[in-house]
């Protein structure tokens, strides 16, 4: 059926006896990228249990991950604002596969989490934990749970997941 | 464009990325019935080097697109070049300064082992967002939710698109994934992040295709079809895309305005008379036939139900059965929907062949985080 | 079409070995501003954006993604090329020409400080099949051909120790260098052969930077405050990958380039060229360069030149007046902006204690580095071309 198109189709079982000839190689690709003063900041302040952001004057919105420049207004944004460890979930998903392709039996819940203190829609990448996969909803108030301060490294990681807010206020 | 070209589209390809591209560039040129020697410049599409396995993969590849000794270039802009590559190539001869262009998109997705997802894990930003761990499939699955969410849409009317574009795709010789489905079918298999179920994704493809176009007086003296580019169109968004609302995409809007504004179309529905919007995953389809304006927010599921975007349907959307059905190799993917248009427009797709004669059509790719539109219309009538 | 193009802005930070206090995205933003300011324009009137990335320098894949907000796109045309940053000069060209833009920009940057294994990063650019099992350093590549290039043009090694010289010293006038150095020759030819006959000193020096450039059409170049610095040509092209079947020792590349430029700009001979600013990643490549440019009737006069300073700033043909990359630092794809900013620089009288006295046209080359055979060639005058 296929022979007005090249290419030649190959199996797993092809590779796996052995007929077909491959060489491999595994790069040595090492980063270490600068985190310049927003990221860094940023990492800092997750380090103290605390999520900072920007302010522009210019559009009036918070942002986070703060940033040195506003992207709309292009121009540097003003000010450090501190802003809460709850949210409310913008969207979710329950993922069965790791980034690896391994399947999971219990999903991991990855969202984008609208910070309260920034501006609207503003959210963050992140995991939920803690809460019945099918529980989970747009919509739902969210609290971050923190590594204890000893082994908080500067890193998003700091907090650990997101987890249902049983209170509506702080 | 004069001539156009592809390979099968494979999970795994024996051939080396270089004999893939090779293949796609002869047999476009053949189909162009010009001579490598006559092509002034050559533009390669492809995405993320990490897939194939080398760095400055472009200088790689430049002599299985026929680049050598030549005027040489390769343009990114993840998954939108494949139909991005055709805009970079117009701009090229349309400036003056080449009067042909062959157009090579390539993708060896298998090289990456152990498995080429795993490579999606450094699109995402190293330090906000790589610590987690993300998925390529996140992103999609947090997008859909959003989709879905905002316009009351279900999952069997994301299922439809699946069952369509994988049986348009039974008339594609080059098909890795045409199948006859149901939609309880789709639905019943395995969720991979909900609410993406495994036959509503594309897996990962090695493949070429490639295109030449030329300057009008060539391609008058050359060919007795060429399809036109009537407009180009594309755009990037933020980077920050935790920060958007994902439920409809802006940049293809944007993109698609872009191109019609140049192809003086000013009622899409009307004047488009197929699309092949990108469908790496069954909502993307519905979610870009909005940002392309040929379905109002949120109602492309209903229009799909009713069977508008059928091969019979008053608007066919996908009729080479798209990423779901043919395949994607990432870049290579968005070229074969170019191919189809050229196909299409002149009556040359086989089994796949549209009723009545369209004359126009939309091909559109996305890429990036959320982020970029590509958009070119294409028609048998030269624009003024 | 023959619409008339120039460069309308620039911007730019000087090369440094390595920059901590701020990430890729704050220097973009902060050279862009400052090229935006230099054109005198809003960045709301900018119609298409061009970065010109790898995604293994950047240690990111689909670098694409994290290039727009720094410089003010926001859902309008952006690409990136993998390519050069005078690739992405004659994109914008190209893009202007078409009438599908009137105001490009133009970006490229280097991190090369957050590189940690580079020369692992060049080894990935081997083929993977018949080159890098052989696992042999990727510099290796430049040494055969340089051993080749002395061999069939007659220049000697000492000829080629002169380019290191002369680029580190003019680098002492320049502000953005990050490697001036007063050497001599015999400094150079007594360092460590990295692969014979290619010296240590004889390599460029990575370093870290950004250049942002405004591409305008006539329309627009007429109406800016600086004096345009007009695009008289731009030309680019690919020899042979494949290590096994290319033209060893002779830039070919760059004489295709070349000569597509100087066609356009209507230049029949080379004589009528101010001053250059060639790529010399590797010392000899300097030499190279100007033989595929077509600056002597025989290859060996490259070197006699040299030697007797006839490319020295003060000399008959002034070749990297900057500095060049072994005076400079070596960018990454940012590489060639820097060329073209040094041109632009210098045709504008804005060189400091390096403008030359005779600058109204002047040519830009670049190349991408081994293993490739990629590189373009941009020629920018201070009038328009005519017609």
């Amino acid at each position: 059926m296929n022979d007005k198109y090249a290419g030649t189709p190959l199996g797993e079982r092809e590779l796996n006896r052995g007929k077909i000839f491959v060489n491999s190689y595994t790069p040595k690709l090492h980063y270490q990228w600068d985190t310049g003063e927003g990221i860094g900041r940023y990492l800092g302040e997750l380090k103290r249990g605390r999520l900072i952001a920007r302010r522009c004057d210019g559009c009036q919105r918070i942002l986070i991950p703060p940033r040195m420049f506003c992207e709309r207004c292009f121009r540097p944004t003003d000010e450090w604002i501190y802003v809460n460890d709850t949210g409310k979930v913008l969207t979710f998903s329950l993922c069965y596969v790791t980034w690896n392709v391994r399947r999971l039996k219990q999903p991991l819940i990855p969202a984008v989490i609208e910070i309260d203190g920034a501006s609207a829609g503003m959210g963050i990448l992140h995991l939920l934990k803690k809460v019945p996969p099918k529980k989970v909803r747009v919509g739902m108030r969210v609290r971050a749970v923190w590594r204890p301060p000893a082994e908080r490294r500067g890193s998003i990681t700091d907090i650990l997941y997101w987890r249902p807010a049983t209170e509506e206020r702080e | 464009m004069i001539g156009a070209g592809m390979t099968r589209f494979m999970h795994r390809a024996l051939e080396t990325p270089k004999e893939l591209a090779w293949h796609a560039a002869n047999a476009a040129l053949a189909s162009s019935q010009l001579k490598l020697k006559q092509i002034d410049c050559v533009v390669l599409g492809t995405a993320p080097d990490a897939f194939d396995g080398v760095h400055m993969k472009s200088e790689y590849l430049a002599d299985g697109c026929g680049g050598r000794g030549k005027p040489f270039l390769r343009c990114y802009v993840g998954g939108g070049t494949g139909v991005y590559a055709v805009a970079q190539a117009y701009f090229q001869v349309a400036s003056g300064m080449f009067d042909t262009a062959l157009v090579v998109c390539e993708e060896k997705m298998s090289s990456c082992q152990p498995h080429p997802q795993a490579a999606f894990l450094t699109i995402f930003d190293p330090i906000t967002e790589q610590p987690l761990k993300p998925n390529l499939l996140w992103i999609f699955a947090l997008e859909q939710t959003r989709y879905m969410e905002t316009y009351g849409i279900t999952i069997e009317e994301i299922a439809r698109v699946a069952v369509k574009n994988k049986r348009n795709a039974l008339n594609h010789p080059a098909a890795q994934l045409a199948a006859e489905l149901t939609v309880e079918d789709v639905l019943g298999s395995e969720i991979m992040a909900w609410p993406v179920h495994r036959l509503m994704v594309s897996p990962t493809s090695d493949g070429a295709a490639a295109i030449v176009i030329a300057a009008e007086e060539v391609a008058r003296r050359v060919s007795d079809k060429p399809i036109w580019i009537q407009g180009i169109g594309w755009s990037l968004d933020s980077a920050y895309w935790t920060n958007r609302d994902l439920a409809y995409p802006e940049y293809v809007e944007k993109a698609a305005w872009m191109a019609y504004d140049m192809a003086g179309v000013k009622e899409p529905r009307k004047e488009i008379h197929f699309a092949e919007p990108y469908d790496p995953f069954a909502y993307k389809e519905l979610h870009h036939l909005e940002g392309l304006q040929l379905a109002p927010k949120g109602q492309a599921p209903r229009l799909l139900a009713d069977g508008v975007f059928e091969r019979d349907g008053d608007l066919p959307v996908t009729p080479s059965g798209g990423l779901l059905g043919v395949g994607n190799p990432i870049a290579a993917a968005g070229m074969m929907k170019i191919c189809e248009l050229f196909w299409q427009t002149r009556g040359e797709a086989g089994k796949r062949q549209l009723p009545g004669k369209p004359e126009r059509g939309v091909a559109q790719a996305w890429g990036d985080l959320m982020q970029v539109g590509t958009v070119v219309v294409m028609g048998t009538k030269k624009p003024d | 079409m023959s619409e008339r193009v120039a460069i309308i802005g620039i911007g730019f930070v000087p090369l440094q070995p390595a920059t901590p206090r701020h990430s890729f995205k704050e220097m973009v933003f902060e050279v862009a501003q400052k090229a935006y300011a230099d054109a005198g324009i809003s960045f709301e009137e900018i119609d298409s954006f061009v970065t010109c990335a790898e995604d293994f320098n950047e240690g990111i894949s689909i670098f694409d993604e994290y290039t727009p907000d720094q410089l003010g796109c926001r859902q309008k045309p952006m690409h990136t090329l993998t390519q050069d940053g005078l690739h992405g000069i004659a994109d914008a060209l190209m893009q202007i020409r078409a009438g599908v833009a009137d105001i490009v920009v133009v970006e490229a940057h280097s991190k090369a400080s957050n590189i940690i294994t580079p020369d692992w990063l060049l080894d990935y650019a081997l083929d993977p099949v018949y080159n890098r099992p052989l696992g042999f350093n990727p510099h290796a590549l430049a040494a055969l051909e340089m051993n080749r290039f002395i061999d069939q043009t007659g220049i000697t090694a000492s000829q080629c120790a002169d380019v290191v010289v002369k680029n580190r010293l003019n680098a002492r006038d320049n502000p953005l260098a990050a490697y001036a150095l007063k050497t001599n020759r015999s400094t150079v030819d007594s360092s460590p052969y990295v692969s014979y006959p290619l010296h240590e000193e004889e390599l460029a020096k990575y370093a870290d930077g950004c250049v942002v450039i405004v591409v305008a059409n006539e329309a627009t170049a007429k109406k800016v405050v600086n004096q345009p610095v007009w695009i008289l040509g731009a030309g680019f092209a690919n020899d042979s990958p494949t290590i096994e079947s290319r033209c060893w020792g002779q830039a070919e590349y760059a004489r295709y380039a070349a000569q597509s430029a100087f066609l356009q700009a209507g230049i029949k001979s080379v004589d009528d060229i101010d001053f250059f600013e060639v790529d010399d990643t590797y010392a000899y490549k300097e030499l190279q360069h100007l033989i595929a440019l077509g600056l002597y009737d025989e290859p060996v006069e490259a070197g006699r030149a040299t030697e007797s300073g006839e490319t020295r700033r003060d000399g008959k043909t002034p070749v990297n007046v900057s500095g060049g990359a072994l005076g400079m630092g070596l960018p990454l794809e940012a590489h060639g902006l820097y060329r073209i900013l040094e041109l632009v620089l210098q045709v504008r009288g804005q060189a400091g204690e390096r403008q030359l006295s005779r600058a109204k046209i002047g040519v830009a080359q670049s190349w991408r580095g081994v293993p490739t055979t990629s590189g373009a060639v941009v020629i920018v005058g201070s009038e328009a071309p005519r017609g």
